[in-house]
């Protein structure tokens, strides 16, 4: 093997290990940051050895092995500094001892409850939702603080500080290494959800920079998830949040012309649709349903994207049950988002008028005012209706408000579009001139 | 990427001898693992190559063939699919599978978008009625 090899390796290693490793040294020295380090230090004794010893047979358990002596190191060493002044030396060599077995009954989780412990650490409400992100990513995703900064296209050196300050703000309020129970259970898991879903959106739908998907971003979010249902199954709203992942990355490959450009829902290619991802889909929301989860809100969401998976084309969507679930999820989580949805599966459902008249009172909505959807979906409705003019300007005014480079250019598009629908039914010359 | 991992016949698995006990709870582990880290998409076990059959294709000519066929080593007996990050990853991951004596083989799945401008939109569309019906299929 040359050293390149040996390093494609040690990544790889490192990628299938890192979470359960950093997992399980966290139980023992009761803080994630150390964990990590030690974790690290593992990992840079393998950089060292495996290119001259080669590459064990057991390369996880060599890791663990490695991680382990430090981890003892260390205690020994906290345990000097607590007992610096104590004359109690032998005794303390006596329970040294007795510490070593221990660790490896210690480190040997065959239930994965550290790994869940980690999770829910990493997505701690004491941290700020980026820091939450950062470290997901980084202790559970198993990424390189490099590619976390390329992933949100955020310095390198802002991403590592938003770990360090992140490991810190974890040791300082002694956050406990433990799986929240009780009440506290379930809004620590909607805090979990939420990072992975950020994650997801992340990729699915860049808010910035000239790529409409990243979809590393994507499949990293996809397997978190994964990871999540294996973790905890009996949670009905983490199958609802893996199927509502696995049917929206079911579309990545249609959602993306030739050049770039996003296509939209209803005229993508359903044939390039990715039906093992739909299969694994419906399989979580039925999960998730059978759990009695079928209410909650990342359940709902998945039922809305099944509806599109199962229609084989845009005629045969069922939108008069998409525009019911998005009812329902609008009263268990009012959100002017939810509303302008429903008012798109309520103009498929009962005609644009019908779906105008839903958007026309969300117009006044502060929250949406500087939202592009909002006079995307108008100005869609209005072309539906034939009053292009009005649909021209919407259009206009919604490619104003993204940040997105390749939304901008479709909205223009339709925007161009829509003049010369305007000009074709004046009887004037159509006009290719770009709206103002 | 997603790799799909093919596991060869041997002489047992085409005479339909089912592994032994050990073997399953080392199968069923290292499956679980693969679950739990996310990886594994599907993974299906084959018949013997006794109760599947062949279709020749020879100048136009269709023959069709029964199984069992002789070269065992040519055989399928399993898959895997699995979503990794590259293909090392996928290696690591197939060397902590509990084989004995054999060889596993581990292939790239072709996304979409590497067959570029080979697909022509006639042929693209045709894969598309071929995905649908497979999806139809699916839902039975």
């Amino acid at each position: 093997m040359t050293a390149t090899d040996i390093r494609r390796t040690i990544d790889a290693v490192w990628r299938i290990e890192s979470a359960r490793l950093i997992a399980g040294l966290a139980r023992i020295v009761r803080d994630v940051g150390l964990a990590e380090d030690l974790a690290q230090d593992a990992l840079v004794a393998a950089l060292e050895r495996w290119p001259e010893a080669g590459v064990p047979d057991n390369p996880g358990a060599w890791l663990m092995a490695a991680a382990k002596h430090r981890a003892i190191d260390q205690l020994r060493r906290r345990a000097l500094l607590e007992r610096k002044h104590d004359e109690l030396g032998r005794e303390l060599e006596a329970r040294q001892e007795e510490e070593a077995p221990d660790l490896d009954a210690a480190l040997d989780d065959p239930v994965g409850d550290d790994l869940l412990r980690l999770v829910f650490i990493c997505c701690h409400p004491v941290l700020a939702t980026e820091a939450r992100v950062a470290l997901t990513l980084r202790l559970l995703g198993g990424l390189t603080t490099e590619e976390i900064a390329r992933a949100f296209l955020t310095p390198v050196p802002t991403v590592a500080q938003r770990i360090v300050r992140a490991k810190r703000t974890l040791a300082e309020a002694h956050v406990p290494f433990e799986v929240p129970r009780g009440d506290d259970l379930a809004a620590r898991l909607a805090s979990v959800l939420e990072v992975v879903y950020l994650i997801f959106n992340e990729g699915y739908a860049a808010t910035a920079g000239d790529d409409w998907m990243r979809p590393a971003l994507c499949e990293d979010a996809l397997r978190l998830g994964r990871i999540l249902a294996e973790l905890a199954p009996r949670e009905p709203e983490v199958h609802g949040l893996v199927a509502l992942m696995e049917i929206q990355a079911s579309r990545a490959p249609a959602r993306v012309g030739p050049a770039g450009e996003p296509i939209p829902l209803l005229d993508q290619d359903r044939g390039r649709w990715d039906y093992v991802l739909i299969g694994r889909g419906l399989a979580a929301l039925e999960r998730a349903e059978r759990l009695g989860g079928a209410g909650g809100p990342y359940a709902l969401q998945a039922a809305i994207a099944a509806c599109h998976a199962r229609a084989r084309t845009p005629e045969e969507t069922d939108w008069r049950r998409i525009a019911a679930l998005y009812e329902a999820l609008a009263r268990l989580a009012p959100s002017p988002v939810v509303e302008l949805n429903r008012a798109v599966a309520v103009g498929m459902a009962s005609g644009p008028a019908a779906g105008l008249a839903l958007v026309d009172e969300l117009t006044a909505e502060p929250a949406l005012a500087g939202y592009y959807l909002l006079p995307t979906v108008r100005g869609d409705l209005l072309a539906k209706l034939g009053r292009y003019d009005e649909a021209r300007e919407e259009f206009a005014r919604a490619a104003s408000l993204t940040a997105n480079a390749r939304v901008r250019a479709l909205l223009l598009e339709r925007a161009a579009t829509a003049a010369r629908e305007s000009g074709a039914a004046r009887g004037a010359t159509p006009t290719d001139r770009p709206p103002g | 990427m997603r790799v799909m991992v093919l596991v060869k016949a041997d002489k047992d698995s085409e005479a339909g001898v089912m592994p032994d006990e050990k073997l399953l709870t080392d199968m069923t582990k290292f499956n679980e693992d693969l679950a739990k880290s996310g990886v594994m998409l599907a993974g299906e076990g084959l018949h013997p190559s006794s109760k599947g059959a062949r279709v020749r294709f020879s100048g136009g000519k269709k023959t069709v063939i029964d199984g069992p066929f002789t070269e065992a080593k040519e055989l399928v007996a399993g898959f895997w699919l699995w979503q990794v990050k590259s293909l090392d990853e996928a290696i690591e991951w197939l060397k902590r599978a509990p084989f004995e004596d054999t060889e596993v083989e581990i292939r790239p799945v072709f996304e979409a978008a590497e067959f570029g401008e080979a697909l022509s939109p006639e042929l693209r569309e045709r894969e598309e009625r071929i995905a649908e019906q497979a999806a139809e299929n699916a839902k039975r």
